[in-house]
């Protein structure tokens, strides 16, 4: 299998990057591990005609820390993300569960900046930046601005990424000692999961990064979504079972050869309640 | 367009067009065929070879992306006529049959044991997942790699 | 010399597929090759009302493209069926590349032919092909409607019915006196066969005409070769069949493919060698698939649980044409659903139903895994029902062992057996009672993660032979092998083999079988193979068959050669044959230690002729044709132990034992290795895979990313251990171990999970048991029951939700 004919352009920066964006509309894609990208142009489903290439943009790959948050260049590989003692020590849930995507060699090229501007319901990294109450640095023509973790997942295989814009960065808060947990569900280790969630559980009001709760959920609906109800439950007092209750409320959950509907929105109730119970109270 | 890479310790440098895949440049261009292709989903690892050190799965990587990179392939694991430790290894604890995955399934352990020397069984079998096998069943394979850990030197 | 049969000795094949030398037909280096890329049928059943190649041919690169109806002229014949299993089969004429109507989806309906893969497969995309949609039909009782019909012309789905009713009266009797009745249906779904290496075809015209070169990725040569030949209208004599190395196949390459009579066509045509390679979406859709029945299976049995009949009704799925051996493979299993037990009556009667699917054909096993399945889930329902542990109901049943030969109601004489060893070592092994005890403190503790033990003892009948009983079941070749042994100058062997190993080793156990006859060392043994110039008898792998039937073959010409070199070491040591006694290589005059002669200074005597008894031909070379007398009955014992979480219906697989019994052990390594990949196959159809297809025909489960090959963290390493019971027919007393694991897995995986579950009642479980059945099963049975949590209270397993669940589970998913 071999991809349609594309032009290939190399961007040696990020501003040249959006340069080629601009220019090329709508048919352009960036290319960075292109773990997401490749695999549906092999088979045709994708066929751009342009294909720009940040993937040696050296200077978006990296983990540090800022003030109470942690930033991770968006060409950070799940790979670096994994082994990262920095977020080992600060933000483990993100190595843990970046630990669980793919494979060993998609984990080697695949990237974080790619995997949540591919926008996949069935991801594992939107929820956990959702979870954590993270935010996405864009840049485009008219210079960079920051976008909640909330607002960025806009439908189905959609975020809030303009055409002519980048991701350049992921900022996720300290965890400072707050509980967590990320459960995966899949048939097979390597496959996507039928449904994931991650959680984070703080204590009530403590820490520069706040209190409460936050509960994400990986392929329970269109997009990366936050099990809001749970979180309001858990404000309000409830047990974890009692939250559990509340995962699926509202949502619409795929139907797939793995899982029906219903399947879906009871496992979304197993798993958060032994997330929440595995992040503690 | 051009591309440059070194595979095996040997330069090629040739003319591509930029959707050749890298596996394709190994296999097709390069004349290297010991790298397999098994699936067209990224899914079963069939075609792992090592980029600058790290197991890749070449069929998911455009050419045009390994451009300057040292790639490693089967064929290069070892110098002609001798086995790298871990061939040796499934050789020893026949961890092959037919023989079609196990080009990927070595480097994808070569691979493990650079990050990890020292693998649980479990952590072998997780490392593996992107490594599909019909005939084996695992058993040897996962033995294998653990006896080629434990008869590798322990670091000081 | 030591003997070295029944070592562990490493493999010869290792290393060169160790460093990546090893050749794969889409590895080798074809000058001036041509590339075919096919157009496939995106509709399951369609009329081809027009094909438009022509903006594909107006493609840079493109040297050709072909409707089917442009090639019609090509065959000489329709694609071959060598298994007409009745007198009245139906059997539809089926071309390589469909002419009018396309009849599942991947069906090939037009060619393109380009001078690069990339160039023909982008102007694949170009061809136009105009349909008229038609309704599919992919359930098999929806089929047997004929609602729907595959093929207008043949009038009805139904392909065949085919019967093994030795004594109907003996087995009405047995369910009219019956104490208990079990009464089953189980679903054998359809699976992908799935080997690593996708097919691949070059096929090279000579350069001055004449003889033409197929490179295929197959287990069949020799057989391919003759259909081939006739298909395509060649003459068999000036076609030669190649299979390099070929990287598994587990009977999906068991088979004469469409592609390999286009590739041999368009280079007679194009006067180029053209070539081939398949995708992996292609292999879902366009290689055979293997199980797709359904099974009704009865046990009679009296008061103690003695099964006294079994009567089992098959509908088994053909998809769109039967392919070589299709409509067989039920057959294979058809006197094996009575297994390892005594039972006096049985009723066995499989109908071939045709659907709009991609055509089933052999998978590992074949028949046997499918019958071991039913009768193994059976008995374990009798046990059930009797109210005895699954392990005393095998007891109870077992074929003793001074009854071998046994003569089995289902016709066949099983030569030899011992079976409960296994089963005991199995329990052995499992900490079978402590399992029991550790499960019973669950259930009593009230625990979500349910323990179950499941057992599977079975038999298998191997090396299909003799060639006459497979005349009496209608299979159109025989069931012989051959093999040639010759001795070079210089003392080297070279032994020349039917079989067509791919991952089997047979270069590394021939090798030893030759080593401890001829007293030479296995490394200067050459095993030549796979390639119809240098072997040109032969009848290939499949079936556990090598080395029963091939390594026989190989034994007996090796004793030939032995015999014509006492006569010339008795020549040259001046004594008479009957005076020499032979043992590792060397023949030694009686009763005079010293006088000897090593049989490599023999093969040089015989290579220069100088000194030859008169009348007697130079060179010690010889050939055998080894027609067995009977099949070999392997057979073991296997036991798998889960754990089933209640509140996601997800599986682990915490523990699995094997014992096993192929009779004599060539090499226990090998052997081994065999059981292992055999085991997780078979879970894997437990508990992974099926082949699943949309109303409309789709196959939805068409890449590795989507059909669930299981990867190794998704099984445990396995615990194997074997007895051995010689074969008595053959001289060595093999047996075959190549399908043991994936024919006793399924249903020792099975077993373990319905044995989890049996709290809440449920007593089958559709495969494979995915997340989502189990929960629904779970759910049904807890809903039926009105019992919040079925977990804590054994009572609870008396609840009416029996038969519920399967339905359900059924339902479910898609």
């Amino acid at each position: 299998m071999i991809p349609a004919s594309f032009d290939y352009r190399r961007a040696a920066s990020a501003d040249e990057a959006i340069a080629l964006l601009t220019e090329n509309g709508d048919d352009a894609k960036l290319l960075a591990g292109g773990h997401s990208l490749l695999p549906l142009m092999k088979l045709r489903l994708a066929r751009p005609s342009v294909l720009i290439d940040i993937s040696r943009l050296a200077d978006l790959s990296y983990i540090r820390a800022d003030g109470d948050q942690i930033a991770i260049g968006a060409l950070t590989r799940h790979h670096d993300v994994e082994v990262s003692e920095l977020l080992a020590r600060e933000v483990p849930l993100l190595p843990a569960a970046a630990g669980q995507v793919g494979d060993p060699q998609i984990r080697h090229r695949g990237t974080i900046g790619g995997s949540l501007a591919h926008g996949d319901p069935a991801s594992d990294l939107p929820a956990v930046v959702l979870a954590l109450g993270g935010s996405m640095v864009v840049r485009g023509p008219g210079g960079e601005r920051s976008i909640p973790a909330t607002e960025f997942f806009a439908g189905f295989m959609e975020t809030a990424l303009a055409a002519d814009e980048v991701l350049t960065e992921i900022r996720v808060p300290r965890l400072e000692g707050a509980g967590w947990s990320f459960q995966k569900f899949n048939r097979r280790a390597h496959d996507w999961a039928i449904v994931g969630v991650a959680a984070v559980r703080r204590g009530a009001g403590s820490g520069a990064n706040g209190g409460g709760a936050g509960v994400a959920l990986v392929n329970m609906a269109s997009t990366p979504v936050r099990a809001t109800a749970v979180e309001e439950a858990l404000a309000g007092g409830a047990s974890a079972t009692e939250a559990a209750a509340h995962a699926a409320d509202g949502l619409d959950p795929p139907s797939d050869i793995n899982a029906t509907p219903e399947f879906r929105r009871h496992l979304a109730q197993v798993l958060v309640r032994r997330a929440l119970e595995e992040a503690g109270a | 367009m051009k591309v440059a890479m070194t595979i095996n310790g040997t330069s090629q440098q040739h003319e591509i067009e930029p959707r050749v895949l890298l596996v394709q440049f190994i296999r097709e261009v390069a004349g290297l065929t010991g790298t397999n292709v098994g699936c067209d989903t990224t899914s079963c690892g069939t075609c792992t070879v090592l980029l600058d050190g790290e197991s890749v799965k070449s069929c998911t990587i455009l050419a045009v992306q390994a451009d300057g990179a040292q790639i490693t392939t089967i064929e290069g694991l070892a110098e002609p006529g001798t086995l790298h430790p871990m061939q040796e290894a499934f050789r020893e604890n026949h961890a092959l049959q037919c023989g079609f995955c196990t080009p990927g399934m070595v480097l994808a352990a070569v691979s493990l044991l650079q990050e990890n020397a020292h693998p649980s069984e479990q952590e072998v079998r997780s490392a593996l997942e992107g490594n599909l096998c019909r005939c084996t069943g695992y058993h040897n394979i996962v033995k294998a790699i653990l006896a080629a850990a434990d008869a590798a030197e322990v670091p000081a | 010399m030591t003997a070295v049969v029944g070592t562990r000795m490493l493999r010869k094949e290792d290393p060169e597929l160790l460093t990546g030398e090893a050749r794969y037909v889409d590895d080798l280096v074809i000058p001036g090759a041509l590339h075919l890329a096919i157009v496939r049928s995106t509709y399951a059943h369609a009329t081809i009302k027009s094909v438009d190649v022509s903006a594909a041919l107006a493609q840079p690169g493109v040297v050709a493209a072909f409707s089917g109806a442009d090639l019609r002229p090509e065959w000489a014949g329709p694609m071959p069926c060598a298994w007409p299993v009745t007198e009245d089969m139906l059997n539809p004429e089926h071309f390589p590349i469909a002419v009018h109507t396309a009849c599942y989806v991947g069906d090939a309906v037009a060619v393109v032919v380009a001078e690069t893969d990339v160039a023909a497969r982008d102007a694949a995309e170009l061809v136009e092909v105009d349909f008229d949609v038609l309704p599919a039909v992919v359930d098999l009782e929806d089929a047997l409607s004929d609602r729907v019909l595959v093929h207008e012309a043949l009038g009805t789905n139904r392909s065949y019915t085919w019967e093994l009713i030795p004594d109907a009266d003996a087995v009405e009797e047995a369910f009219a006196n019956a104490s208990h009745t079990v009464v089953e249906r189980y679903v054998q779904q359809r699976l992908i066969p799935s080997a690593m290496e996708t097919r691949g075809v070059v096929a090279v015209p000579a350069v001055y005409g004449g003889e033409i070169t197929l490179y295929t990725s197959t287990q069949i040569p020799h057989i391919l070769r003759v259909l081939a030949a006739l298909t395509v209208g060649v003459s068999e004599s000036k076609l030669r069949v190649v299979a390099p190395s070929v990287g598994g196949g587990f009977g999906s390459k068991l088979d004469v493919y469409a592609e390999e009579l286009l590739c041999l066509a368009l280079a007679r045509r194009l006067r180029r060698p053209v070539r081939w390679s398949e995708d992996r979406m292609e292999n879902t859709q366009a290689t055979i698939q293997g199980r797709g029945m359904i099974q009704h299976m009865e046990l009679a049995a009296d008061a103690d649980g003695r099964v006294t009949a079994v009567r089992a009704r098959l509908l088994a799925d053909m998809g769109a044409y039967l392919q070589l051996v299709t409509p067989g493979i039920p057959l294979l299993g058809a006197f094996l659903y009575g297994g390892v037990y005594d039972i006096p009556a049985y009723s066995f009667v499989c109908t071939g139903v045709f659907t709009t699917k991609t055509p089933t054909d052999a998978y590992r096993g074949a028949g046997r895994p499918e019958a071991t399945y039913a009768l193994e889930r059976a008995m374990d329902a009798l046990a059930r029902q009797v109210g005895v542990d699954p392990a005393e109901i095998r007891r109870r049943n077992f074929i003793h062992p001074d009854q071998f030969p046994y003569s089995s109601s289902g016709g066949l004489i099983f030569d030899s057996g011992n079976y409960e060893p296994a089963l005991a070592r199995a329990m052995e092994m499992a900490g079978y009672d402590q399992v029991r005890s550790d499960q019973a403190a669950r259930r009593s503790a009230g625990a979500t993660k349910h323990l179950g033990i499941g057992l599977s003892s079975y038999v298998e009948m191997c090396g299909l032979a003799p060639s006459r009983v497979l005349s009496a079941l209608r299979y159109v070749a025989g069931g012989w092998e051959s093999s040639t042994v010759r001795f070079l100058p210089t003392g080297k062997v070279q032994v020349v083999t039917g079989t067509t190993p791919h991952g089997q080793g047979h270069e590394t156990s021939w090798s030893m079988i030759v080593a401890d006859q001829l007293g030479v060392s296995p490394d200067d043994v050459e095993v030549l193979h796979s390639d119809t110039s240098i072997a040109p008898h032969g009848m290939d792998t499949y079936g556990s068959r090598s080395l029963s039937v091939g390594g026989t073959a190989l034994w007996l010409a090796t004793e030939k050669v032995i015999d014509k070199a006492k006569l010339i070491a008795a020549h040259q040591l001046e004594v008479a044959a009957e005076d020499l006694d032979y043992a590792g290589g060397t023949f030694t005059v009686k009763g005079s230690p010293d006088r000897t002669m090593a049989i490599g200074a023999v093969a040089f005597e015989a290579f220069t002729a100088h000194n030859l008894p008169d009348g007697l031909e130079p060179n010690l070379e010889a050939s055998s044709h080894w027609d067995p007398p009977n099949f070999t009955f392997p057979f073991g014992t296997h036991i798998c132990v889960v754990e089933v979480d209640e509140e996601t219906g997800k599986v682990d697989v915490l523990k699995y034992v094997a014992v096993d019994d192929c009779g004599t052990q060539i090499n226990p390594l090998i052997i081994e290795g065999q059981v292992h990949g055999g085991i997780v196959q078979g879970a894997a159809q437990a508990l992974f895979e099926e082949a699943i297809y949309d109303e409309d025909g789709n196959l939805v489960t068409s890449s590795l990313a989507d059909y669930l090959v299981p990867s190794a963290a998704d099984f445990p390493s396995m615990q194997t251990d074997t007895t051995v019971t010689p074969s008595p027919t053959n001289p060595m007393g093999v047996k075959g171990v190549g399908e043991a694991g994936t024919i006793a897995a399924a249903p020792a995986v099975m077993n373990a999970i319905i044995d989890a579950l049996s709290p809440f009642g449920i007593t089958d479980i559709d495969m494979p048991a995915t997340p989502q059945r189990i929960w629904t099963a779970i759910k049904q049975s807890t809903d039926a029951s009105g019992a919040s949590g079925a977990s804590g209270a054994g009572a609870s397993g008396a609840s009416g939700a029996n038969g519920a669940s399967g339905a359900g589970a059924n339902g479910g998913p898609r």
